[in-house]
């Protein structure tokens, strides 16, 4: 046996860290500059707050005074609920953000597990076709394919679709079509298939065949076999794909922005217009912080369930 | 008296004229096949015979390309595989790994329609568990459990149904051998308590001869011998039977008066009975080593039927109760003879090197024509 290296010139040490640091300088190092942000006084000035750590006024040195007013008066719109006149800017968004992200969860499950299981299903030799064509979309400009929509969607004469459904005959006037949270969720919709069609395949394409003719084998008709083997055996599949949705979705701000118009307050546009026109960067980062930790929640929760299946499938 | 059992009534199940084709690739080539209640059969060949696509066409989960499949009266080919009375226990088991053990077992029963009270359900899941002694781990999932166990379960599974027919596609493939020679007799024990029907795949030739009852040797899709373990090995049809099953001498030759005369043998081989094979045809002589024998002097003066040959021992395989001695002949061909280890009492036995005499009375040669 040679003798071991000093771990400092050992490969597997170095690939070890390159994560650690990765995760260390572009996700803790700026998650801490926003919390020191967001504990900070709003100020007319370059950058435009205070922060929490500074020079005294009377010059007696550095003195640390975190400023709570941001969380303050998000405390105090919880605290508001149910009062008359109440105007709950940031708990509607917040609640916006988390409902659109949810249906767009739901739904690009529903749409993507079919999607998903035809691809797993399909000959080997067409399933990479397949798959190309679900990240066909990535070939071009997210935002490109964004304004596509806005064309799709627009609600005069000029939206295409509304263009087919009167030159079809089928309406007079122009349906509404964008700006408003349909026109969102259709948007998001779209843009975030592929994340769950994908590692839903991934899943599904190891499911043993052999597994559904044993069931099928056993009695069960091919619905029962799919619900009680099949959907089952997919979970790790379908928590990846919701959280690879849900949580973008929830801090979406392109797709609100362009195809909400000013109808759909979401979490993402608030903390631009705090950031941005309102010049409030301690409110916008405490919105941002707590987004965070709004969803370290669901991703435990997903975690857990998705361990608890550990060494199940072969 | 493999014609008798087939033509008595007891043919439960009838396979007759079944073959299935993949494109142009015949897979199966028109088998026919009787099957008697509670008989174990073994198909067996080596892996791409078809042998495991026929168990699929039981169970339904290929359609014959032709030919019709019979069980207990009832023509299976219209049957949905979740209707059929089959159950199959499959190759490395296919358990349900996000399910327990007692759920992989009430599997099949949950699917019962009118449906089973529960706790019948549960009385018939605890029943089958005891007969495979697996009621301690009825809560075990299937990766917490070896392979002896898993076997066990899928076992259960594959009877808790009651199957008309039970469909064994490798049973015992996914053991360690040690375990495989445990489990064989323990499998036939429990399927002949529970009296089921039971048809098995193999490529394992010790596997079928130790539990079948009746072996169906398969090449090609074809079927090519059917008979008792005792039968395909004494008394094979065929030179891939033969061959397939056990270790066997074969030599190739024309038949004459005297015998088959062979390139690699002193003299004519001679055989017997001499029955329906035309002289002057091309043959094969298949001699199984064990009915070889092997001495220092020439055998007895050449009586009537006694084929001998000079020889150099090459190789020598020591197993304990018997030896397999490899002899090159003169003319360059090996033969090989098992011998027991008593044969040569207190005398020293061959070894590398001595010169020795192989022989086998003719009746020893089994005569093939194809």
């Amino acid at each position: 046996m040679s003798r071991r290296r000093p771990f400092l010139l050992r490969g597997r040490f170095w690939v070890g860290m390159l994560p650690w640091t990765w995760l260390l300088l572009f996700f803790l190092l700026p998650f801490v500059l926003i919390v020191n942000v967001s504990l900070s006084t709003p100020d007319l000035a370059i950058p435009p707050y205070i922060a929490p750590l500074h020079q005294a006024e009377d010059g007696s040195g550095v003195e640390l005074v975190p400023d709570l007013s941001s969380f303050q008066r998000l405390g105090d719109e919880i605290a508001a609920l149910g009062e008359d006149g109440a105007e709950p800017l940031y708990l509607r968004a917040y609640g916006n953000s988390l409902l659109l992200a949810t249906l767009t969860t739901v739904c690009c499950l529903l749409i993507g597990y079919p999607f998903a299981y035809h691809i797993a299903r399909a000959r080997e030799s067409i399933r990479n076709v397949l798959l190309m064509m679900v990240m066909l979309p990535f070939w071009t400009s997210f935002l490109l394919r964004v304004y596509a929509w806005m064309g799709l969607l627009d609600s005069s004469e000029v939206g295409l679709i509304n263009q087919l459904l009167i030159g079809l005959g089928i309406i007079d006037t122009p349906l509404p079509l964008l700006y408003n949270t349909g026109a969102v969720l259709t948007g998001m919709i779209y843009s975030y298939l592929p994340f769950m069609v994908l590692p839903l395949y991934a899943n599904l394409v190891k499911l043993d065949q052999r597994l559904l003719e044993a069931a099928s084998d056993l009695g069960a008709r091919p619905l029962t076999t799919f619900l009680s083997v099949t959907l089952p055996l997919s979970r790790n599949g379908i928590i990846a794909g919701a959280m690879m949705v849900f949580i973008p979705a929830v801090g979406e701000f392109v797709i609100p922005d362009l195809l909400g118009g000013g109808d759909v307050q979401m979490i993402g546009r608030n903390i631009w217009d705090d950031f941005g026109p309102n010049q409030d960067w301690p409110m916008a980062a405490t919105v941002a912080v707590v987004m965070v930790l709004l969803l370290i929640a669901p991703i435990i929760v997903f975690n857990r369930s998705s361990r608890s299946e550990a060494g199940e499938q072969p | 008296m493999v014609a008798q059992q087939q033509d008595s009534g007891a043919a439960y199940l009838r396979i007759e004229g079944v073959s299935k084709r993949f494109g142009d690739n015949r897979v199966v080539r028109d088998v026919s096949l009787t099957i008697a209640r509670k008989e174990i059969f073994a198909l067996l060949g080596s892996s791409g015979c078809g042998k495991s696509t026929l168990l699929r066409m039981l169970a339904g989960l290929e359609t014959p390309s032709a030919g019709r499949i019979v069980l207990d009266g009832e023509d299976l080919a219209t049957v949905q595989p979740h209707h059929r009375p089959t159950n199959m226990m499959f190759q490395s088991y296919a358990l349900f790994p996000h399910l327990t053990v007692e759920d992989n077992v009430a599997f099949g029963l949950r699917q019962e329609r009118p449906k089973l009270a529960r706790d019948a359900i549960a009385a018939r899941v605890g029943k089958m568990l005891d007969l495979v002694q697996m009621q301690r781990y009825a809560r075990r999932k299937p990766h917490e459990l070896s392979g002896g166990q898993q076997q066990r379960v899928a076992l259960a599974r594959s009877l808790a149904k009651e199957p008309k027919l039970l469909l064994l596609d490798e049973p015992l493939a996914a053991l360690d051998k040690k375990i495989r020679q445990e489990t064989q007799l323990e499998l036939v024990h429990l399927i002949e308590r529970v009296g089921v029907t039971c048809i098995m795949v193999t490529h394992d030739q010790e596997e079928a001869m130790t539990m079948a009852d009746r072996i169906g040797v398969m090449s090609d899709g074809v079927l090519l011998q059917v008979g008792t373990p005792g039968e395909i090995y004494e008394h094979p049809n065929c030179r891939f039977t033969a061959e397939f099953i056990g270790e066997t001498n074969m030599f190739h030759g024309r038949l004459g008066p005297q015998g088959v005369a062979c390139a690699d043998f002193p003299a004519p081989i001679a055989v017997s009975p001499l029955a329906d094979h035309a002289d002057g045809s091309e043959v094969s002589v298949s001699v199984r080593p064990e009915r070889v024998l092997l001495s220092r002097e020439a055998p007895g003066a050449l009586e009537g039927g006694l084929n001998s040959a000079a020889g150099e021992v090459v190789d020598i395989a020591y197993l304990g109760s018997y030896s397999v001695y490899h002899v090159r002949l003169s003319g360059g061909r090996t033969v090989t003879a098992s011998v027991p280890s008593a044969r040569w009492g207190d005398a020293a036995p061959p070894t590398w090197g001595d010169a020795v005499w192989v022989s086998w009375k003719a009746p020893a040669g089994v005569v093939l024509s194809r």
